[in-house]
């Protein structure tokens, strides 16, 4: 499809890059009074993906939202990827998306095809996860961004929190990292079509199949890799769990183009955000290259599933995941809580 | 030498910027950026080509020496 506007040039900062850091975000959110209550399983105060406020001893409630501007031309993609990374916290927390509330803001000069193409986008990804749309609402801004506010359930005792890793488990990721990296260069048009119509469909694809498997398995803790990249998300996780993340560099699953285009320079300001808000919780143990580092710490949007699980289930995950999920890949593994948060080794 | 100003440019055009002038394969250039993403990234990419690099910073501003 031929698009007058090109949607990239309506966003100063792309997809989850846009996204506030983690250490800014808990400045902004220091010191606010709350209500207590006994049925808020998950709120603010745990980092977490969602919120989740039990209904029943069988229900329990899944609130998130997402919203960013385009971070690629056509406007079908960008409301595909918007929507799979907004759904993407409710199947973090091993829920299922049941409601969804369309987020967006149009530039005046932007043609009601092009946000319909956007809706369009969003609808179809929606439908797949079994989720409807029932309403939203949209305002006028100079940049473009759209995305979902997203309602789904989860049974309170089978909740997946980013806490809760334990000693002997080992690390799962569904996607492979480098995306934010990737659509920087893109920018500079040094991606190839190929290349960057698989990053499409990977970003648009629903961490829905991914969760269908896990939740036959014990999993210990689960998270999405998305703004905050795989160090700052993993930082949450280990923190919240009291544990070590031991990440193993060459066991990493990353696009190997995002390699060369990391050590070339092409590297989001988010992921410089990220290292700053991780660096001091992380060990370099040995040699690991910056730009495998700026890999770490790369933004990812609508990135895979990350979870902790007991090393004994993790064969027959993996065989099992790796039909839904092709580059679901074990990148590391847990252990007592030792100086640092995270090793990089 | 050649001066390359990307003051007020966010990523990554400081370094397409820098990559362009670079098509002249001098043996020193001055890149002027006024961010710590842009000083990184142009870091980087002269790198990458073979070049050192120092940097002086004032006000928020970074100058970069880029030599051979």
């Amino acid at each position: 499809m031929e698009n007058e506007v090109k949607l990239t040039k309506l966003a100063s900062c792309a997809g989850c890059g846009a996204k506030v850091g983690a250490g800014t975000l808990v400045k902004l959110l220091e010191g606010f009074r709350t209500h207590y209550d006994p049925k808020l399983l998950v709120g603010y105060d745990k980092s977490d993906d969602a919120s989740v406020y039990k209904v029943s001893d069988e229900l329990a409630l899944v609130q998130t939202t997402d919203f960013f501007p385009p971070l690629v031309d056509n406007p079908y993609t960008y409301g595909q990827i918007a929507a799979a990374n907004a759904l993407s916290d409710i199947y973090a927390m091993g829920g299922e998306p049941k409601l969804a509330l369309n987020i967006m803001s149009i530039p005046e000069k932007l043609d009601k095809e092009t946000v319909q193409e956007i809706l369009r986008g969003g609808y179809a990804k929606a439908y797949e996860a079994g989720a409807i749309i029932t309403g939203g609402h949209t305002i006028h801004t100079a940049e473009l961004i759209y995305g979902l506010a997203v309602t789904g359930f989860v049974h309170p005792e089978r909740l997946w929190k980013n806490c809760g890793a334990q000693p002997g488990d080992v690390l799962l990721l569904t996607k492979p990292l480098g995306v934010g990296i990737l659509t920087t260069a893109a920018k500079a048009g040094l991606v190839e079509q190929e290349l960057l119509e698989r990053l499409y469909v990977q970003m648009s694809t629903l961490n829905k199949y991914a969760r269908d498997v896990l939740v036959k398995y014990p999993v210990h803790s689960c998270t999405d890799v998305t703004g905050f990249g795989l160090l700052g998300h993993s930082l949450e996780m280990a923190q919240g769990s009291e544990v070590t993340l031991h990440i193993k560099t060459k066991s990493l699953n990353y696009h190997k183009a995002a390699y060369e285009m990391a050590e070339m320079g092409f590297v989001p300001a988010g992921a410089y955000r990220n290292r700053d808000f991780a660096e001091a919780s992380v060990e370099v143990r040995g040699e690991v290259s910056r730009a495998l580092q700026d890999i770490c710490y790369d933004p990812q949007t609508s990135g895979g599933l990350y979870c902790a699980l007991p090393e004994t289930e993790a064969e027959s995950c993996l065989k099992e995941l790796r039909e839904v999920a092709a580059e679901a890949t074990v990148i590391g593994y847990v252990t007592a809580k030792e100086d640092k948060y995270i090793v990089l080794e | 030498m050649e001066i390359i100003d990307a003051r007020g440019l966010s990523c990554p055009e400081p370094v397409i910027l820098t990559r362009q002038a670079m098509a002249s394969k001098a043996e020193a250039y001055k890149v002027m950026v006024d961010n710590n993403t842009s000083k990184e990234n142009v870091t980087r990419y002269a790198e990458h080509q073979g070049y050192k690099v120092s940097v002086e910073e004032k006000d928020g501003e970074y100058t970069l020496s880029l030599t051979r």
